[in-house]
């Protein structure tokens, strides 16, 4: 397939590696936070470890967007979508997601009426085709989705559609890094940065990483090739012993940003104060809620939500594996009580959380690899 | 080994004592933790395992049932039958390269080839919802007619049930079918071993995309036909040339199910080559936009078949003949280690682990 298989190229790889090897310093260990789950799951579905020397670990960051959020605002989203004039809308990785009362997929189950859409205009077509029922779109993600479903009211609010809202819980990843930076316990010594989230808020906010805590950060894109290529930039800056802020995904990724975008954002949403993420705890001015001037399209002004804050389940590690203190394979639960069909934390239940992607792809470590004939 | 293994072995690091205690979780007999069944108890991955086995096997036990293949096998006067019953629910009714009608007939015709039967005669139930025009009825039966035609069996039977608007999709199918066990066969996973040959009867995913698109609900339109079709000639002209081990269409969860459930049955371990999986361009583009991955999209007119590995050349050779088989290939080997695990060497040149599905396959937001 044209413009993907180019960056799946084995022999490019195995150069890649070789030089990724050679760049590491002997007896010297490197840890990389990929911060965007879209990497993750490049990582696992292609083998990407099988390229990397021993020396290079890789730690699966927050940048999944349905692994952090909090169980709280699952069961008010659940609260919502039980009322019988609501039709509830959400993006397929959303479903499974278990709330301190079950998931999407149970209500549904037990009667609520939520569809899964690709896009929130699809929740849109729904409310035009609809009139009589409230609905509802479950908004989730960071910078890289918080556009659409801003430009999706402001579409509604021009065709003067009354029966639309949007439950709200886009969040701003450059908090999250930072937090994450802030963290007595994290060892890390550079970036692999979000591309997506970066084709909207472009290279510039990521320059106090580099600046301030002295931590290399390469944007990158998702194919595989683009992530080898990542990893050799930063030790190549390491080797260099420089710290700066590199684009890795020129094809897509402007040094500025996107400005109609981020107008768009600002237009219709605003900061909130503080959001609690999950695994994170709570964050300042880290998440996104509807501006006063959209009310009639904010679902937490038109709906009573129980707004109850509630606690991750004590056995749950997800915070360490999110902020790469623990390995998904160290957490107390993983794997056993733990698992995809059963998640107990978030990471366990989209593709792109650490966790699930370590179980479905990567369990079956490089040196069991080595002891069968397979490699 | 070296010294540095067996220090290995006799003290396994955490994480791969982590890794034995979810190899045995694996294995730990299915149970149900939710009070309704969802959507992903019909999916064909994990939920829908864990459904038949803790409901449908637990109570109906018999060692025809239990060996869970696509048909059973059974004695009636000394003659050997396969016996097999589906139901078709498919949304939309009418899709690129066929309909519920043609579906249901190979389906079921299909199941029964898989057993090494030659299929002789299906039952047809209908579920109709009131306010369902007779005219798409008409086009339905008459595509169920041709199909069996087709496939050179009769419907001898059958059974109409119509319930309140609302309460159905416009129609649902269901056919059983019984065919006979004409030839001497070995079929069985259990017959499965290290050093046989995985194969693949042609172009995976068809099926399962066209009818993603066919629903309407994505803006994609691509030029794609599913690929229903009654595969019991393709089967018998494989049997009669090499020494088959196993045989099993991928219908739904794909050809990743099929080989999850062969490698956990048998006890070994499946090798796939992810470059010799035959995958149309236009099937591998829809999955790249959707998040999907094409091994477990589902198929209605393909089978996986583990043959001997030294006749996986003769096999591939047989199955290309036939116009049903022309995309076939060896995708694939039997390994004794890992046992249970499906691999995929991706094309990238790296390695990884192909499970069973959770849920729907949910396409990725970002």
């Amino acid at each position: 397939m044209r413009f993907v298989d180019e960056y799946r190229d084995a022999e490019k790889a195995k150069r890649l590696a070789s030089q990724i090897r050679e760049l590491c310093e002997p007896g010297r260990k490197y840890t990389f936070m990929e911060v965007c789950g879209g990497h993750t799951h490049t990582i696992y579905k292609h083998g990407l470890e099988d390229y990397l020397p021993e020396a290079v670990t890789l730690v699966h960051g927050p940048g999944c967007p349905v692994c952090v959020i909090p169980m709280g605002r699952v069961d008010d989203a659940m609260a919502i979508a039980r009322r019988p004039e609501v039709i509830m809308t959400s993006f397929g990785d959303m479903m499974r997601v278990p709330g301190g009362k079950g998931s999407f997929l149970d209500a549904k189950a037990a009667g609520a009426d939520i569809r899964m859409v690709y896009s929130p205009l699809d929740a849109l077509k729904i409310a035009r085709t609809n009139p009589d029922r409230m609905v509802v779109f479950m908004g989730i993600g960071f910078e890289t989705t918080a556009p659409s479903t801003a430009m999706t009211v402001l579409r509604a609010a021009a065709e003067g559609l009354t029966n639309f809202s949007v439950f709200c819980n886009h969040v701003t990843i450059i908090p999250a890094i930072k937090a994450i930076l802030d963290s007595p316990d994290q060892r890390l010594d550079g970036f692999i940065g979000p591309g997506h989230v970066s084709t909207v808020i472009g290279c510039r906010p990521y320059e106090f990483i580099a600046g301030t805590y002295g931590k290399p950060l390469v944007c990158a894109g998702f194919e595989p090739l683009d992530i080898l290529q990542s990893i050799h930039m930063l030790l190549r800056q390491l080797a260099d012993g420089r710290a700066e802020v590199e684009n890795q995904y020129t094809r897509v990724v402007p040094w500025d940003g996107n400005r109609r975008a981020l107008e768009v954002i600002s237009q219709v949403m605003e900061l909130r104060p503080y959001f609690e993420w999950r695994g994170l705890g709570f964050i300042s001015r880290s998440a996104l809620r509807m501006r006063e001037a959209y009310a009639a399209y904010d679902a937490e002004a038109r709906f009573d939500v129980p707004g109850v804050r509630v606690a991750d389940p004590l056995a749950c590690q997800c915070g360490e594996v999110l902020k790469g203190v623990l390995k998904p394979w160290e957490c107390k639960v993983f794997g056993t009580a733990c698992t995809p069909e059963t998640p107990i934390g978030t990471c366990m239940v989209s593709s792109e959380g650490a966790c699930a992607a370590y179980y479905n792809f990567g369990r079956f470590t490089r040196r069991r690899l080595e002891e069968t004939s397979l490699t | 080994m070296t010294a540095e293994q067996t220090a290995v072995a006799a003290h396994p690091s955490r994480e791969e004592q982590v890794l034995l205690r979810i190899e045995k979780a694996r294995a730990r007999k299915p149970k149900i933790r939710e009070e309704r069944v969802t959507l992903a108890h019909g999916a064909g991955g994990k939920a829908t395992q864990t459904l038949v086995e803790a409901v449908f096997v637990d109570a109906f036990r018999n060692p025809a049932l239990e060996s869970l293949d696509d048909g059973a096998l059974v004695d009636v006067n000394g003659g050997r039958m396969v016996f097999t019953t589906d139901s078709y629910v498919v949304s939309p009714l009418f899709f690129p390269g066929g309909d519920i009608g043609d579906l249901a007939v190979n389906g079921t015709v299909n199941d029964l080839a898989v057993c090494g039967a030659r299929p002789l005669y299906l039952s047809a139930g209908f579920i109709l919802e009131e306010g369902f025009p007779i005219a798409d009825l008409r086009r339905i039966t008459a595509s169920m007619a041709a199909a069996a035609a087709r496939a050179g069996v009769q419907i001898v039977t059958g059974d109409t049930k119509v319930v309140q608007r609302g309460s159905g999709d416009g129609c649902y199918v269901t056919t059983s079918g019984v065919g006979v066990l004409d030839r001497e066969l070995t079929l069985g996973v259990l017959s499965v071993r290290p050093g046989d040959a995985v194969i693949v009867s042609g172009p995976i995913g068809e099926h399962g995309i066209t009818i993603m698109i066919a629903r309407g609900e994505l803006d994609i339109e691509a030029d794609l036909t599913s690929d229903t079709a009654a595969i019991h000639e393709l089967v018998a002209a494989l049997l009669d040339a090499v020494p088959v081990h196993m045989l099993r269409d991928a219908t739904r969860g794909g050809v990743a199910t099929v080989l999850n459930e062969v490698a956990q049955a048998a006890g070994t371990a499946i090798v796939v080559e992810e470059s010799a999986v035959p995958v149309r361009p236009i099937v591998n583009g829809a999955c790249e936009l959707l998040g999907l991955d094409p091994l477990y999209v589902a198929c209605e007119g393909r089978f996986v078949a583990v043959v001997d590995g030294s006749y996986a050349d003769t096999a591939v050779e047989v199955l290309r003949r036939h116009p049903l088989g022309e995309g076939a290939a060896v995708v694939g080997r039997v390994e004794a280690d890992p046992a249970g695990l499906v691999l995929l060497k991706t094309t990238f040149g790296g390695t990884r682990i192909v499970d069973m599905l959770v849920g729907d396959p949910l396409p990725r937001i970002c």
